[in-house]
């Protein structure tokens, strides 16, 4: 069965051209290594950093293997508590890679909800939800972000700040990211639309709803598809900065953007490793998915596609 | 010495799966002052050789043997030399003068540099030629014009710019590639005179491209007729259309609608040259029983009365501007009686596609009622009567390439619309009427599973009008059914048509700008003039006898195959 799947997918016109471009075939597998890892974070790493048991102030500010005074134990060194860099980023992927799918889903909802219903249904409805879509263009995404972030926190008691710091995340991001989803959709919804095979379901006198989900969303979902690849390194781009501005993971849970934060303080003091390779995995990991993100928008849309 | 001589041109095109020929083993010569027609199907590579000669051709394709010699200069990949020939000796007329001029430059600037860069005139001399260049294509008041963009001239005299600017740097071979194809009748008539004016005046050699035989017949000294990249004739115009020799040509000359007279289904040709006599319809008897065919009452079944179309935009606050509202239907009345078939005529822009959209119901009158069956058809009251009338009134549209769903398979296509009407409608039920549709329009029941993309655009249209006949519609509209599809296949579908109508007793709305189509098809025409209705009467008393001014002068306009043979 998946063999099979796989087999037509490379024999298709965009396998065809994943097959051809190096970029994509890159890109992907260290993306899918990446996201593998941290799924299997419990038997991969070496350590359970947030294990107390495993973890010894003794062995804090260790540096890595290849510099004097590294130890074999840990390949990566070790921050100020003590606990292994290596694990500590696998673990910390997995919180950045959850956010940013979670919240790139939530945002495709919301953004792809309201682009079809404004584009099919006209209207003073898609001209409200238009400009609402341009103010919040024009708010950064970082502090729209922090905005929700902060409105958020005010809502829930302190005693819960640390176990409903995931969820703030992914609202705050989410909400950050809806409008491009929702001008990409409307703009699609438009052309799609006015298609004679949507005209031919309204004179059937199919429902609006059953047109816009059975017959416009199967035919928009190639740009919705390249802007959430895209919007996935953003959001997980967001995530850290979030954490790192000190408004998203806590220390006793860290992603990478939070392991980034407490690394930049010991950065003078010579312990450059543990600010140093989060930093490069998160770089590694948004731009193997912007690659990705490039290689699909060309591939899927074959007008843009240079001769 | 012959002015243009092609000779064994074989051009390919290398895909990932497969080679195409586009063109293999074309010869033909052109003379100057004389006008050669390249006919052929989509895809049977006439646009193909015609960019071969100024080296335009797309990648992958490559011309892999032959030669084109112009004036005894080879241009054969020798991109160097066709450089300094294209657009100087050589000029290119293209098919669509929407996107053949840039928007952001004024017909001055255009023409001045296209002048500037192919001779050493300066700049006034230059501006002096374009404005004689214009005067000569027939632009009144050129010394004005000139100055405008091109969004400000209509297609027409876009197309005429375009003309001016091929012919701005005295070339001696002018190409046309469908020169006509985007334009109204009776603006293509001009334009083919001009271009048959121009071939006598400066003695140029035209090569036009194009897949209609009327104006083939028009203007054409010699026509090549083309398919699969192969020349099957060639030869004197009035020659190869009155005595066709090769079976293609025969049968693309037989599908031609005659304007002169009525026909009663087009005659086929298979590919061994055999005429196909059987009807494309086998209809079984279960299809019979479950139409439930009623008799021909001849009684009124639409009525429009006094429908008034007026678009304007959509504002958040109402404004009383009147600038931005355009009047698309004034005052239109008219009825078709049941199981006959009715024709709309006219120019782009008259409206006819409007009519269609509110009768459909997708769109509402502004003005005026839409009665079907004497039941108002935008009357809120009669909500439930309306939904019942939805499915018997279906639509066939235009382009086969948009009207259906990409993302569904032909099965889900066409038993949508029965499902939505028979809610509780058995699996074996539904697999049986489904079955019996695509026989109906003579597609086969293996392709049920396949997606659109795998057919041909004729394929595509039958089985749109199977997903039509799903909901068993009494009223079936036609927009422009056919004008997208190639003669041979334009017959087919016709012929489908007339079949279906013959059968089942459909009442047919047929929306053309075709008007030898129209008249093979219809039982009474109305003809539309800018949102108005000039004339309505039986077909054959408006194409023998037109009354109608605007009638009388479409029918002349019309190119017609008759005109030579």
């Amino acid at each position: 069965m998946i063999p099979q799947i796989i087999k037509t997918f490379l024999d298709s016109d965009i396998g065809y051209s994943f097959k051809k471009s190096k970029v994509a075939i890159v890109s992907s597998i260290i993306f899918v290594i990446i996201v593998l890892t941290s799924l299997l974070a419990v038997v991969i790493a070496p350590y359970n950093p947030f294990d107390p048991k495993s973890v010894s102030l003794m062995d804090a500010f260790t540096p890595p293997i290849w510099s004097i005074g590294g130890s074999v134990d840990f390949l990566l060194g070790t921050d100020q508590q003590g606990r292994d860099m290596l694990s500590t980023m696998i673990y910390g992927s997995q919180i950045s890679l959850i956010v940013g799918f979670a919240s790139i889903i939530f945002a495709m909802v919301l953004g792809v909800f309201l682009g079809v219903t404004a584009g099919y249904l006209g209207g003073r409805y898609e001209i409200v939800v238009m400009r609402f879509t341009d103010v919040q263009l024009t708010i950064p995404s970082i502090l729209m972000a922090l905005l929700v972030d902060g409105i958020a926190r005010g809502f829930i008691s302190k005693s819960l700040h640390n176990d409903m710091a995931i969820y703030v995340l992914i609202l705050a991001i989410g909400v950050s990211e809806w409008p491009q989803f929702a001008r990409i959709t409307r703009a699609a919804t438009l052309v799609e639309k006015n298609k004679e095979y949507v005209l031919a379901s309204r004179i059937i006198g199919l429902s609006d709803i059953v047109i816009m989900i059975k017959h416009i969303l199967p035919n928009i979902l190639r740009p919705i598809l390249v802007i959430a690849t895209i919007g996935l390194s953003q959001a997980i781009i967001t995530e850290s900065t979030l954490s790192f501005l000190g408004v998203g993971f806590p220390p006793t849970n860290p992603s990478l953007g939070t392991l980034i934060r407490f690394g930049n303080n010991f950065l003078f003091s010579g312990e450059w490793w543990i600010t140093f390779f989060p930093a490069i995995f998160l770089v590694v990991l948004a731009l193997s998915i912007n690659l990705l993100g490039d290689w699909m928008r060309d591939a899927l849309n074959p007008k843009l596609k240079v001769r | 010495m012959t002015f243009l001589k092609i000779n064994n041109l074989d051009i390919e095109y290398q895909t990932r799966k497969e080679t195409i020929n586009a063109s293999r083993n074309v010869s033909f010569n052109l003379e100057r002052g004389e006008i050669i027609g390249i006919v052929g199907e989509s895809g049977s590579g006439k646009s193909t050789v015609a960019n071969a000669i100024i080296n335009l051709i797309d990648k992958p394709g490559k011309i892999t043997n032959g030669s084109i010699l112009l004036d005894e200069t080879e241009l054969c990949n020798n991109e160097e030399v066709v450089r300094t020939i294209r657009g100087k000796k050589i000029g290119f007329i293209f098919q669509d003068p929407q996107t053949s001029l840039n928007p952001l430059f004024t017909i001055k600037d255009q023409l001045v540099e296209t002048i500037q860069t192919h001779t050493d005139l300066d700049y006034n001399k230059s501006l002096e030629k374009s404005i004689k260049l214009l005067t000569e294509v027939g632009i009144e008041n050129p010394h004005k014009r000139i100055n405008d963009y091109p969004h400000q001239f209509s297609g027409g005299m876009r197309q005429r710019v375009v003309i001016a600017l091929a012919i701005s740097c005295e070339p001696d071979l002018l190409i046309a590639d469908e020169p006509t194809t985007a334009l109204d009748v009776s603006i293509q008539f001009k334009i083919l005179n001009l271009l048959k004016k121009l071939t006598l005046d400066r003695n140029l050699g035209v090569l036009i491209i194009t897949h209609d035989i009327g104006v083939i017949a028009e203007i054409t000294d010699k026509v090549i007729i083309m398919r699969y990249g192969k020349i099957v004739e060639y030869g004197k115009t009035h020659q190869v259309l009155s005595k066709p020799a090769s079976i293609e040509c025969k049968s693309l000359v037989m599908s031609v609608p005659p304007a002169n007279k009525k026909i009663d289904r087009f005659k086929l040709f298979s590919p061994e040259g055999e005429q196909i006599i059987d009807t494309s319809l086998n209809l079984t008897n279960n299809i019979i029983k479950n139409w439930k065919i009623r008799d021909l009452s001849n009684k009124k079944l639409l009525d429009f009365i006094n429908v008034t179309k007026v678009f304007d935009g959509i504002k958040i606050l109402s404004t009383k501007d009147a600038d931005d509202k355009i009047q698309a239907l004034d005052n239109v009345s008219f009825s078709i009686f049941e199981g006959e078939s009715f024709g709309l005529v006219g120019e782009s822009g008259s409206g006819k596609s409007t009519i269609a959209k509110i009768i459909s119901g997708l769109l509402p009158p502004s003005k005026g009622e839409v009665k079907f069956e004497n039941t108002s058809l935008f009357d809120p009251k009669n909500k439930l009567k309306i939904k019942k009338f939805r499915g018997q009134i279906q639509m066939i549209f235009q382009d086969p390439y948009s009207s259906l769903n990409p993302r569904f398979n032909i099965k889900d296509i066409i038993s949508e619309p029965i499902k939505f009407f028979q809610k509780n409608i058995d699996h074996y039920s539904l697999d049986q009427n489904v079955n019996d549709l695509i026989d109906i329009v003579g597609i086969s029941r293996t392709s049920l599973e396949r997606f659109p993309h795998e057919f041909s655009g004729g394929q595509r249209q039958r089985i749109s009008i199977a997903r039509a006949l799903a909901t068993k519609p009494r009223l079936l509209i036609c927009d422009e059914p056919t004008s997208a599809l190639d003669v041979t296949i334009q017959a087919q579908v016709l012929n489908l048509l007339k079949d279906l109508q013959e059968q089942l007793n459909l009442t047919i709305l047929f929306i053309s700008h075709d008007l030898p189509v129209i008249r093979q098809m219809c039982d009474r025409v109305a003809i539309l003039k800018k949102g108005c209705i000039c004339e309505i009467n039986q077909t054959e008393s408006i194409f023998n006898n037109p009354k109608n001014l605007y009638t009388k002068e479409l029918l002349r306009l019309m190119p017609k195959i008759e005109s030579i043979i």
